[in-house]
């Protein structure tokens, strides 16, 4: 069987705060987040019998939230994995296993309330080949990754500066994004050297957020409150876990993951009306566009140039303003699947411009790890 | 002398790469089933899960396959060496590794993917050698 069209995100929200939230731990920021999400669905926490969730456990989760799930999803392969998570909720929906699932998210990425520690054993794979040499973990990895990107099709660092500029116009729009002020592809190529090729304005920016999105059956989703968004078609995959064991510096799991989202919505890149794009760094998301074959492969500069995916642009991308503007709490890809879904019930009609026109079909896609792993949906408007 | 950096510690499935860097003969892994090489070190071969492989010496030739120039770490032992390379060595027995590359400018200019390299044994502290490469004339 498939589950095209079978289920629905049916509420979204942040926490109450996102950005430089020092007062609240980790666990807080999903709950005010699933709080949220469930008020605007028209649910309460009773009626959850699904529980997803990455970085935290689903034990914890649960216990904080006072859930008990027939279903419960733990699958944490980096920032991706909220995709994926849209992907097991519509499966174990579809599948009649439970009938809401409450997807959360929340991370003190900046102010480390609540977090664990980050530390790699000096007898871990990564603590034996990969450490001692000294690459800032992930900066360094992609800027490594995106190397190879230069030198196999000339991709230069305006091509890559040219997806920060746009972004920030983006955010620029969104009153929740951290960084508002325009700039320009030479404020890019002349900002801090952080990891060659990567300067500072290539890089995500590091919050503290949380996010959550409520799932329904189709059917049920017509009596809530909001206009429902069909899942239509997902994808996952991965490849390695450390940069060292990437098979290709230049294509990752997002080829199969795209391939098998598009596959199953019976849908053509041509009729997607926004790009929701995992962007924590510049490379990710040009490769991420390549990958999921909205251009073919080395092509990735020459379609984000011009400003093409700005606002106003003929490809809307990341109208949030992305990891790179808006927030990137560690684990970004929740808040890619919340703003698709904004979109797409056109939340920002009286917004001028920050509304995507005729927003019908949207790509989510997420990245996670160290372009470890993939997670694609497509989402329709219903 | 006080070494600040993350010291790699063995676990009985690598040890033996961690002993032959040490001796200064880098030894790493083979598929007796494919007759390819492999890196990182495994209790059985990646590409049949066969517990038929063998440790064999390497040349401690290869090529930069891709690198980044590090501008920002401050982490203790690397904030004092900044800017410095890190680079994924393809060896000429096919396998990639992690390692820093050394004894050239850490600029783009000079730095050259592509470039011919060879290991370099660096006796960090007296249990621990870490394989280093270095460029060599074509």
């Amino acid at each position: 069987m498939s589950i095209s069209g079978k289920t629905a995100i049916v509420g979204v929200a942040e926490s109450d705060q996102i950005g430089r939230v020092p007062d609240k731990p980790a666990l807080m920021l999903h709950a005010e987040a699933a709080r949220s999400a469930l008020a605007e669905a028209g649910l309460t926490k009773d009626d959850v019998d699904g529980l997803f969730t990455a970085g935290v456990s689903t034990l914890e989760l649960g216990e904080y939230l006072g859930i008990e799930p027939k279903v419960t999803d733990n699958t944490s392969v980096g920032g991706s994995s909220f995709v994926i998570h849209v992907a097991h909720a519509a499966t174990a929906i579809a599948t009649g296993r439970c009938e809401v699932a409450l997807v959360t998210h929340g991370e003190s990425g900046r102010s480390r309330v609540g977090m664990a520690r980050r530390s790699n054993d000096p007898d871990s794979l990564r603590g034996q080949f990969e450490a001692p040499y000294g690459l800032p973990q992930p900066v360094g990895a992609y800027a490594m990754a995106c190397s190879r990107h230069m030198y196999e099709y000339g991709t230069t660092h305006e091509q890559l500066a040219e997806i920060a500029v746009a972004t920030r116009k983006w955010a620029m729009l969104n009153p929740k994004a951290m960084m508002r002020e325009p700039i320009t592809i030479e404020d890019v190529l002349n900002s801090r050297p952080i990891s060659w090729p990567f300067n500072l304005l290539d890089c995500c920016l590091v919050t503290d957020a949380g996010g959550a999105y409520v799932m329904t059956s189709v059917e049920r989703a017509r009596s809530l409150k909001q206009t429902p968004v069909i899942v239509m078609g997902v994808g996952e995959g991965h490849d390695h876990a450390m940069i060292s064991q990437m098979p290709s510096y230049t294509s990752f799991a997002a080829r199969h993951s795209g391939r098998r989202a598009f596959e199953m919505a019976g849908v053509k890149h041509d009729d997607i009306d926004l790009a929701m794009i995992y962007d924590s760094f510049t490379y990710t998301v040009l490769l991420s566009l390549e990958e999921l074959g909205f251009c073919g492969k080395g092509e990735g500069g020459a379609f984000v140039s011009g400003q093409r995916t700005a606002p106003g642009g003929e490809f809307p991308m990341n109208t949030n303003g992305g990891g790179l503007s808006y927030t990137h709490s560690g684990m970004y890809g929740m808040f890619a699947v919340i703003e698709g879904v904004r979109q797409l019930r056109h939340d920002y009609a009286d917004q001028g411009i920050r509304q995507v026109p005729n927003c019908e079909l949207a790509v989510v896609h997420g990245t996670g790890g160290v372009l470890s792993s993939a997670g694609t949906t497509i989402l329709a408007r219903g | 002398m006080d070494y600040k950096k993350p010291l790699p510690q063995a676990d009985p499935v690598t040890a033996p790469f961690w002993e032959s860097v040490k001796a200064h003969a880098m030894q790493i892994q083979r598929c007796n089933d494919t007759g390819k090489f492999f890196f990182y070190p495994r209790g059985m071969s990646p590409f049949t899960l066969s517990d038929n492989v063998s440790w064999e010496p390497v040349s401690g030739k290869g090529k930069v396959h891709a690198f980044s120039i590090v501008f920002n770490n401050r982490a203790p032992g690397f904030a004092d060496e900044i800017p410095y390379v890190v680079a994924m060595i393809e060896l000429d027995e096919g396998p990639r590794m992690m390692s820093n590359l050394i004894d050239v400018e850490p600029d783009p200019d000079h730095v050259k993917i592509g470039m011919s390299v060879e290991v370099v044994y660096d006796d960090v502290t007296d249990e621990v050698t870490l394989p280093k490469f270095r460029p060599v004339q074509e």
